[in-house]
Order: structure tokens, then sequence, then C-alpha cells
């Protein structure tokens, strides 16, 4: 008879989830985790992971076609579609096999099944539900639970996703051959890494945004930029557009696109649906408890506490950013604030990096240049090209700018902006910068090693004050 | 391994203390019980005494200084056999401003950092420079100790011209944030204070006679904080009643001029009018049990003993040592305790257990002959008496006019917990006992 009474169980195995759990057990307390699907959630299921192994193939591809610049010549260049994807479905399954041995490892239990809140009695433990295949697998009790359940994509009305035609991101991860065209609507991190992928591996891609930019929530030099790059990679970019409609043939749709001051129709054989996510809020027996949901997220304090005492949420589930390094960092968060640890503090989403794998890549972290602004700050901008680093030049990639957002008074290093290779890579030394607070001297007086990309980043603080070297 | 031994904390409230002097050099062999030091807490000195035996390799925390978090290590001992690389490790291991062991043992502890650097020794340093030429460096403080801050926070904090040092951190491990100096600009707290100076000189303010600030001490800052939060959150009322002490007086010489004679027959007993109010205090109390409670947030405390507690003046302010269950206790034990506690008070001697958790307070300035005053509740008890001294008054007896030995008492009461009837209930079943001391025996 497996133990059923935990200290905490946490309803989903995602990032947020299985991170919390871990850290639980970490601190003594007695965990569980329960799974409906796979252990890694979508993550690394069907997320960040398999796009990363697919984004490789498409750099791959892309650098394939491309080496004449660096002196070779190849000739017939092919992939096979079916091996690419199950390169990516076989790095995802490695590493949930990897979440379930860390979380043997730290003894947290995993059930397999969908769980309940099913209430508690007076103070005591809450009582969850666990069901699989349709039968009660497991009743559980805790006296904290944490609601991890993640999200899903969301649909618009008119262009629902059929599996077959019109994609999320979960058929565009595993395509059964190569399309020759593809419409990706929306343009956030997901979009943008679909559209570079499907661009890169040869498709003719359109991407609709109905914001005035692509990359909406990125600083707009960089969505500039990032336009600029993709459309001249062959990407087609509608913004202010929505699409209205859609008209499916055999193997293709033809979408009814409404822009400004116009509307055209566009066809293409595959449509990615990439229009943000809605929270996991059903089912989980949330309902005549104080759990509040609004706009498909639950709502949690900074403590990640529900209106419920006793029951937590954490990840995609509570809003965004939707990045399952802020996830896990939550979980972290949650539970040393249950098991009393004294030095825990709230999540600050200004000092959450996040990163878009499309090529070039995009990172950024803390406050855009206008965010700053609409704050009160008085800014000093720094900015650096790729073109004149030595690195970015020898490895062909000139493309690429760093910028960085300070406080003209204080000196507060308050964000920065990168777009070009690998600076999701190095994000995470302006992550730490802004961790520690760091103002544009201790930035200024650090040593980048040469030569490498990093010294963008030195050299958009120097620019900020007016003292770059290098350009 | 090397043995580090620790700020202890000697009272729950207490989070850091000064070093006075150290006993031992370094290099001394010490043996377990030696006093290593002494320690000044929010409430007296201390003797910190060595549980292990060993070589003092290293004083980590110099003589006369203040304000030394609890846990963090201020000396390392050594075992035969154990070098410099050994001590030198097990300092490696204390990042500055390592966290105090949380107070709820962790069964598996928070994986650490490894590879911490060697944390400077904690001299005062200078602080570390600011910033290269490229902006005005701004004046660089000159902090009593090293606080560990954000580079952000100390360069906003210059800026206004703050003191780090008087900042509450909130960052990971206390570190001072720029939201604690947003804070502390909003608040207007912490405005630099002056260096603490080997000779402080009386300053002259125009307008304002010669002063001479000195540093507060623990325990000056904890009285200072108490009772301003006592007069704050327990609103306070007050009942005075006048006690005729004849009788009392009466039995107390008659008892004390037996002294000398021996023990058996009671000598050496010295009882002092203040022995007879702690007892009848204690008697009181366990008649009306309703005022021997705290106030707890969300709750009344209803104590099960009387425990009463004496205020006693020691230099730079005062302790109030505790008569334990003192209505369980005859009039000469608690005469004999409390001339000890008093006598280890003034010294800065008495350990924490000995000052904490009383039910009630007992404060006496008939000695200085004080008529009657009000006393501010010593939280989070819910009475405190305030004795006057015994004189002899003009009364009126059965109609005439009379001299008697009066005492003045009165009675503050935190009116969250304790009404006014209970109170006066109280105060007249005190005064049965100290007006007719015998019913104390019954």
């Amino acid at each position: 008879m497996p133990e059923t009474s935990f200290d905490v169980v946490v309803v989903g195995g995602g990032p947020g989830g299985y991170v919390a759990a871990i850290r639980a057990a970490q601190l003594g307390l007695k965990a569980a985790v329960v799974e409906r699907e796979h252990l890694g959630g979508i993550c690394l299921n069907w997320g960040c992971i398999p796009t990363k192994a697919l984004l490789r193939a498409s750099e791959i591809h892309h650098l394939l076609h491309n080496l004449d610049e660096f002196g070779f010549s190849v000739r017939d260049v092919s992939f096979d579609m079916a091996r690419v994807v199950s390169r990516s479905r076989k790095v995802a399954n490695q590493l949930s096999a990897g979440v379930a041995f860390l979380l043997k490892k730290n003894k947290v239990p995993v059930f397999d099944g969908h769980a309940r809140l099913a209430g508690k009695t007076g103070d005591g433990p809450w009582t969850l539900e666990v069901e699989r295949e349709g039968q009660a697998a497991a009743a559980l009790s805790a006296r904290h639970v944490i609601l991890a359940t993640g999200a899903r994509a969301r649909t618009l009305p008119g262009i629902e996703p059929d599996g077959k035609l019109v994609w999320t991101y979960k058929e565009a991860m595993v395509p059964e051959a190569m399309p020759k065209s593809v419409l990706v609507v929306g343009s956030g991190a997901i979009g943008m890494e679909f559209a570079s992928f499907y661009s890169d591996m040869g498709a003719d891609v359109t991407v609709v945004e109905i914001l005035d930019r692509i990359l909406p929530v990125e600083d707009e030099e960089i969505s500039h930029l990032a336009r600029t790059i993709f459309e001249k990679q062959g990407v087609k970019i509608h913004t202010l557009a929505s699409v209205e409609g859609l008209k499916k043939g055999r193997n293709k749709v033809t979408a009814t696109v409404a822009a400004k001051d116009e509307a055209f129709e566009t066809t293409a054989e595959r449509v990615i649906l990439a229009v943000g996510i809605v929270g996991n809020v059903e089912d989980i027996g949330i309902e005549g408890t104080g759990v509040r949901v609004e706009n498909s997220h639950v709502v949690v304090n900074q403590w990640l506490e529900t209106d419920e005492p006793g029951v937590y949420a954490i990840g995609d589930l509570v809003g965004p950013p939707w990045l399952a390094h802020k996830a896990m960092h939550e979980g972290v968060v949650c539970v040393e604030r249950i098991a009393g640890v004294g030095d825990v503090h709230p999540l600050d989403v200004s000092k959450v990096p996040s990163c878009t794998y499309c090529r070039p890549q995009i990172a950024s972290v803390g406050l855009t240049e206008a965010a700053a602004k609409e704050q009160g700050h008085e800014v000093r901008i720094g900015r650096f090209p790729y073109l004149a680093n030595g690195k970015a030049l020898a490895m062909g990639e000139p493309e690429g700018l760093v910028k960085t957002v300070f406080d003209r008074h204080t000196g507060e290093f308050l964000g920065a902006h990168m777009i070009g290779a690998e600076v999701t890579e190095l994000i995470q030394g302006f992550a730490i910068a802004r961790g520690l607070e760091a103002t544009e001297a201790e930035l200024i007086e650090t040593i980048f090693p040469h030569p490498t990309l990093s010294e963008t980043m030195h050299e958009s603080v120097l620019d900020a004050y007016e003292r770059t070297i290098h350009f | 391994m090397p043995i580090k031994v620790r700020m202890p904390s000697l009272s729950p409230t207490m989070t850091e203390g000064a070093i006075i002097k150290w006993h031992k050099k370094e290099g001394d062999e010490v043996a377990a019980g030696d006093v290593l030091a002494e320690i000044e807490t929010d409430k007296a000195t201390m003797e910190l005494e060595a549980v292990d035996e060993g070589r003092l390799a290293r004083i980590v925390v110099p003589a006369e200084t203040a304000a030394v978090p609890v846990n963090k290590v201020i000396a390392v001992l050594t075992q035969e056999g154990e070098d410099e690389a050994a001590l030198e490790a097990a300092l490696a291991e204390e990042a500055p401003g390592a966290p105090p062991t949380p107070a709820k043992p962790a069964p598996a502890p928070p994986s650490r950092p490894k590879a911490k650097p060697a944390p400077p020794p904690p001299r005062p340093a200078p602080a570390p420079s600011p910033a290269p030429a490229a902006v005005a460096p701004p004046p660089a403080p000159a902090p009593s100790a090293r606080v560990a801050a954000s580079p952000l926070a100390r360069r906003m904090a210059a800026e206004a011209g703050l003191d780090l040092g008087l900042i509450r951190g909130s960052g990971p491990r206390g570190r001072v944030v720029k939201a604690d100096v947003g804070q502390a600009i909003a608040s207007g707290v912490a405005v630099a204070a002056p260096a603490a100076v080997a000779a402080p000189a009386a300053v002259e303010v125009p307008g304002s006679a010669p002063f001479v600030e000195t540093r507060l001490s623990l325990m000056r800052k904890a009285i200072a904080e108490r009772m301003t939060e006592s007069k704050r959150a327990a609103p306070h009322f007050y009942l005075t009643i006048d006690c005729e002490v004849d009788a009392l007086l009466e039995i107390r010489n008659e008892i004390n001029s037996r002294s000398g004679d021996r023990e058996e027959e009671g000598g050496g007993v010295k009882l002092s009018v203040n022995d007879f109010v702690i007892h009848a205090v204690a008697l009181a109390l366990k008649q009306v049990p309703a005022a021997n409670v705290s106030w707890a947030d969300g709750g009344l405390r209803r104590y099960q003993r009387a425990d009463v507690a004496v205020a006693v003046a020691v230099p730079d302010g005062l302790v109030a040592p505790i008569i334990r269950d003192a209505g369980a206790k005859g009039l000469a034990v608690i005469s004999s305790e409390m001339r000890d506690l008093a006598a280890r008070a003034r010294e800065g001697k008495l350990s924490p257990e000995e000052y904490q958790g009383g039910t009630f307070t007992v404060s006496n300035l008939g000695m200085y002959g004080i008529k009657e005053f009000a006393a501010i509740l010593n939280p989070p008890q819910a009475c405190i008496l305030a004795v006057g001294r015994a004189e002899p008054r003009a009364v009126v007896k059965d109609g005439e006019l009379a001299v008697a030995n009066v005492m003045t008492c009165t009675l503050s009461i935190d009116h969250r917990a304790v009404d006014g009837a209970i109170g006066a209930e109280f105060l007249a079943a005190f005064r049965r006992f100290i007006e007719y001391p015998p019913t104390m025996l019954l």
C-alpha cells in the first residue's frame, strides 16, 4: 500500500511542479506529484525542449546552405523530416525519464492520473482524488496542495485547430512531412520560433500579428530589427492584421486577413495558431473553494497563495510571463515559504530573463526603454551591434544588437535587450547583474573575455556612458 | 574539525550582541567551562563559556564590537593536530554575514553554494570603491562595520546621506537592496549617524546647551523599543489605592529584630516591605486570576501561576528578574531570592530565564521617597503595580483624625485584557493581604 498522506502534494509534473516537489523533499517535507500525462510537462515534452531540438536542425539546415561563405562546397544536402522529428522526440523522452529519476532520487512518489481537490475536514488536510482512465486510482491527503497544472494553447473563434491543417504548437512540432508553406498566427515567442524553423527548413512562411510589431513584449527597437532580419530571410510579416476566417481545402488553407486598410487572402498548406495560452483551471476541484480564477488564471499573492488556505498555484497557471524558469522559481519560493525557510523573497518579474530561440535569437531581462520611461525613469541607453564584434564576424553572425537601459540618476541597470547569435546564452550575465542590483559601475569594471560575443554586452554598457571603445 | 564559537542567542528577543571583552588571547589553551568572553545582550552582560576544549586559534570578532548578529562565528578553536589550513578551511565555510541557523531545524539543510570565498576579517574595512571615474564617485561612507548591500543600494544611500548600517535589509541574507533604501528615504529614517568617536566631545549647537551624544547600549535600545511598543499597543488605565501598613511594619520589625540569631529561628532574614508586596501580589492574583493574564493577538493568555517580576534599577537601565510562583514561596525564600537576583541584576549577570516570562510586574520606588506613580506595562503582561513609599499620614478612623502608615499603590492595566472591576477586585484582595499580613499565612 503506497503512502497517501503528505505534507505537500503538487498537481502537475511540469517544470514548476517537479521542481517544487524536489525542493520540498530537500527541505524534509513529505511530497508527492500527480501527473496526468508526462513528467516534465509541456515544456519538456511539447515545448521548450523538443522545439530547441528542431531549431537546432533548422539552424544546421541554414548553415549547410551557406557553407560557401566558409569555403566549403557541398552538394545534394537533404533531410528526412521523420528523422528530424524523431530526434526531437528522443531528446524529450530522455529528459522526461530524467525527471522521473530525479523525483525517485528525492523519494518523491509520482501518482499517474488526474487530481482534483476533494474538500478538507475542518482545519485538517486537503483530500485529493486521483483518477486514471475514468477510475478512482488513489485518494491523497496533504496539508499543502500546489496547483501546477500549466496552460494550453488559446484558440480563436473561426480558426479552431483541427490537428490536420490548422495546428497548435503540438502538431507543429511533429510534422509528418515538410509543408511547402505555413501561415503563423501570432508573433510571440512560440509563433516566431515556428516561423523561424519552417522558414529555415525551406517553407514559405507568413506571419500575421494583431499588434503593430512582432515579438510585442520585447523592446521596440529589437522588434523592428527582428522584423527586418526575418523579412530579409524571406518571411512575410503582416502586423496590425488579424485572421478573420479560414477556408480549408484538401491540403491547403486560405485565410482571410484583415489588415489596417485592406483585407486580403493568403493561402498556405498549414496554419499554426500561436495566439497565447489559457490556464488549465478546469476540473481540478477548485469550484466551491476560495480559489479565484481571473482570465483563465488562478489568482495568487506574492507567496503563490490562493485565497484558499493551504492551496497554492504556480507557473503558467497563475499568469505571465509564461516561462518554465519562472515556474521553477515560483515552485521554490512557494515551498520554502511553506517550510518556513527564513530567507525567502517573492519573485520579481523584472529579474526574469526571457528567451526566444528563433534565428536570430532574442533575449531580454528587465525593463524595455519604453517601460522604463513609463515608470518615470530618465534613462541612458547603450547600443552595440554585432557587426563591430570580432567573434560575431568570425562566426559569420554579423546581425545582432545589444541594447542596455540605465537610470540616468542612480545608474541602476534597468534592462537589457539582445538580438543575435547565442544571445539566449548571454542574457544570464545581465540577469545576474539585475539580480545583484548592479549599476553601470560594476558592469563597466567587469572584465569580459576576448574574443567573445559577450564583449558586445560590455560595449553596450560603455556606450550608454559614451565610453564605447570599439564602435 | 576546528570548532566554531558563535554569538549565542541568550534570549528569544536577542538578534545581536556586543562583545565587551575577550578573556582569552589567541593561542591560549581553553578548557570546557573556561570563560572566553563577555557578551552584552539587550538585557544583561553575560559570560560566554567554552563548551569544548582546544586552542583559541582565532578571534574573529575583536573585543568592543557591537551589533554582532546571533550565530555569527566569533572565534575558532582548533584541536590537537589541526593546523592553519584547517582553520582557514573552517573560516572559509562562513560566508560574510552567514545566515543564522533557522530556528526550526530543517531536517535536510538547503544545499549550500560550494566554494565560498574566505570572508575578509571583519575589521572595519574601507567601503568598496564605489565607481570608476565615469561618474563623480559618491563620498565614501565610513560604516562602523561592513554592511551587506547591493551596489545600487550603496550608491542610493550615499547620495541620500543615509547610513546603510541603520537600514534593515530585506534582500537575500538580509542584504540591503534598492527597495530598502527607497523606503528609508521615504520614511526619513537612517540619516547618517555620527560615527562612533573614541572620546565624545561636547557638541555645541546654537540655541542648545552643549551636549555629549553617546551610542545607545543594547539595553537602552530594548527599553526604548519595549516601552514605546507597550504604550502604543496597550490601552493603559490606572487604579490607585491606599494601603495602611502599620500591621505589616510591626510584623516586619518583629521578624527582622530576631535576625542575627540562629538560622533555625529565622536568623539572617531581613524582610523588606517589597518582599511582602511580592507575596501579597501573588496571593491576590490567585484570588483574582482574571488579573493574571496577558493579551496575545487573537487570544487571552490566563496564567496558571503567579510569576512576579520585580523591576530593579541597574546602571543605564532596568531589568525585572522574576520570583517564580511567588504565592507558593514563603517570605524568607522570596527575600533571599530577591536579594540574590537584584545583586546579580546590577552586575549584569542574570541568565535569560531569570528575567523572561513573568506574569505580573511590581515596580517599587518607595525607597526613593516617591509617594505614588503610574508605571508603563511590561509587555505582554496586563498589569503592573507601582508601589510608593509607606509613610505616616493623617487618616480618618472612626470619625477621628489619626496617624497611620500609608502606602499608595497604582495598578496600570491593559484594558484589552483586564477591565476596571477586575483590577479593583485585585487591588482589594491585595490590600487585604498587605494590611493584615497574617492572612498571607492562611
